[in-house]
């Protein structure tokens, strides 16, 4: 399985995880190892076979759409990196 | 100091005869957690409230007291509590407090349990040896030069230590089994469902499940008890019948039926954990438990599957820390992206961002019907293959691990060699089955486990035949140190 370094910068970005240029290099030859041990599946037939997506049969419950949580907006917050006024703080996104 | 408890079982007798008081019990163990700190088992502890919780304990009038009243308990801070921290081992939470407390803290609190403070871990959960916490690696307490195994690597270590009788750990590939079997105690991953995973936070979702680590099967029904049932936070939790897990301990194994699966048994497994799988068998039939051979031919192919899945949710998952809300957050960010790229970046460890770059690399586009649909076929296979051999066994017995525990630094190189020490453990999280590791031998000073596996909501008789097993065997017995060992 061959990953380049762009393919390494391009799911980086994807993910929103900033990698220094050595780490990209890293990451090549993790990536590649862990993605030639995945490929081992590739030997099992699964013709036919439904995808499974959660191991119990069972359907989603549904309950009766009521409120109930009240308002923790400022304990939410108090962990919060930077707030003002009940709102969540990040850079400037529109001029 | 005299020699106190090390069991829950033990601690709850001496706690009713008098002969002990929880305050007693709880400053004894912090006593062997301030002992033990270079294991690195613990990273917060919460002697103060722990102490006025025991004393709480201590006070309560008989009527009132749990089933857990006053007794030392520890769990992997995984779990989100108030009051003490919550990092999942990640510099990302090094200092993030959580708002509320997970459904299974509230259970242990609400049946008496003194939480004594939250277990060191592989940085959320994703780890086979505890070496990838933010707070540095655990220690084993049999051997400091090995590792206790991972995730829950923390709740192990401070376990075989004495320091803690019982601790809650997380299994999403084996994380309760593995380090269960290399710290030489009993451990259960409970049914997808059985558990709540609310206020647990989240690797790979529809993995995940919350589970206890004991000495033995008695202390871990006990747990069960109080941790299990339908929660309506949790959606998928299951409203299925909880029995008594303590009750139906001592039943009789006899003509109980015992699949032994030589798929998996034809992997590369350790000579001494081959024999201990051996040993073991023999003990089940002279309690007149009969082995029959079973049939699991997908079961190894449960590895590359779960290394597409689990990082294909975890990416998912991981996704809502980034910077904004709660967490880590870079200093000085330029733009929006800046602000996500950096702290993302500075707050996760590097088997954290191999697993988020591995998982979105399956999930993108032209990879996704190669490897995450096949993965959840090669899913369907495994689960369907349990379901056909329970129709024709009460339980499997298979190692849990390829070897004893290995020595820290042996395996930090090598990801894909860390990985396939799940071999075993990983099949029953992808059927979503419940799953027993017990203490079944040593090699040079090191325990060796072997693993019970058993049909959807199946516990009970897991339990049953572990507690039969360590009542006809002292493996559970043994202890760091001692000349058992």
């Amino acid at each position: 399985m061959a990953i380049d370094a762009e393919q390494v910068r391009r799911i980086a970005h994807l993910a929103r995880i900033g990698l220094a240029a050595d780490e990209a290099d890293r990451y090549i030859d993790d990536l590649e190892s862990i993605l030639t041990m995945v490929e081992r599946m590739h030997a099992v037939d699964t013709s036919g076979v439904t995808p499974l997506a959660h191991p119990i049969d069972v359907s989603q419950p549904l309950r009766p759409d009521r409120v109930t949580e009240s308002d923790q907006r400022d304990a939410y917050q108090a962990d919060a990196p930077a707030v003002a006024n009940g709102f969540y703080l990040v850079p400037r996104v529109v001029e | 100091m005299t020699a106190l408890p090390d069991t829950l079982g033990g601690a709850a007798r001496a706690l009713a005869s008098g002969e002990l008081s929880s305050r007693d019990l709880v400053s004894s163990c912090l006593a062997r957690i301030e002992a033990g700190q270079h294991l690195n088992a613990f990273v917060s502890i919460d002697a103060e409230r722990a102490l006025e919780a025991a004393a709480a304990a201590d006070n309560r009038p008989a009527a009132d007291r749990g089933p857990l009243n006053g007794l030392p308990i520890a769990v992997k801070d995984i779990f989100c509590q108030t009051g003490v921290r919550t990092t999942a081992g990640s510099r990302m939470l090094e200092h993030w407090r959580a708002p509320y407390d997970a459904t299974v803290i509230e259970r242990l609190a609400a049946a008496g349990a003194v939480l004594l403070g939250k277990t060191n871990m592989d940085e959320f959960a994703m780890g086979s040896s505890g070496e990838n916490s933010y707070f540095g690696a655990t220690r084993n307490p049999w051997n400091e030069n090995h590792v206790p195994g991972g995730s829950s690597s923390g709740s192990a270590a401070a376990v075989a230590a004495g320091m803690v009788p019982a601790a809650l750990g997380t299994d999403t590939g084996g994380s309760i089994r593995q380090p269960a079997a290399f710290c030489g105690l009993t451990g259960l991953k409970p049914t997808y469902g059985r558990v709540s995973r609310w206020g647990m936070i989240a690797f790979a979702s529809s993995l995940d499940q919350a589970g206890p680590m004991a000495w033995d099967a008695a202390d871990l029904a006990l747990l069960l008890n109080v941790m299990a049932g339908v929660d309506h936070r949790d959606s998928t939790s299951v409203d299925e019948i909880v029995p008594d897990y303590t009750a139906g301990l001592t039943a009789s194994v006899r003509g109980l039926r015992i699949g032994l699966p030589g798929d998996l048994l034809g992997a590369d497994v350790n000579a001494e954990v081959r024999a201990a799988v051996d040993a073991s068998r023999k003990v089940f039939e002279s309690l007149g438990a009969s082995i029959v051979p079973v049939s699991l031919p997908t079961a190894l192919a449960g590895v590359p599957a779960y290394y597409v899945l689990a990082p294909a949710e975890a990416s998912a998952n991981l996704a809502r820390f980034d910077g904004v809300r709660f967490g880590h957050r870079c200093a000085d960010p330029q733009s929006l992206e800046d602000l996500y790229l950096r702290s993302r970046s500075e707050g996760f460890g590097a088997e954290v961002k191999r697993r988020i770059l591995t998982g979105t690399y399956a999930l993108s586009v032209g990879y996704y019907d190669a490897y995450y649909l096949q993965a959840q076929k090669i899913r369907r296979l495994i689960r369907d293959e349990f379901l056909a051999a329970f129709r024709n066994v009460d339980a499997i017995l298979a190692p849990t691990t390829p070897s004893p525990a290995f020595a820290l630094g042996e395996k930090t190189d090598d990801p894909v060699a860390m990985y396939l020490q799940d071999v075993f453990t990983i099949p029953a999280n992808l059927a979503g089955i419940p799953a027993l590791s017990m203490p079944a031998g040593m090699t040079d000073g090191l325990p060796l486990g072997v693993q019970l596996l058993g049909p959807h909501f199946g516990e009970g008789k897991l339990l049953q035949l572990a507690y039969a097993f360590q009542q006809a065997t002292d493996h559970h017995l043994r202890r760091p140190g001692s000349a058992a060992a």
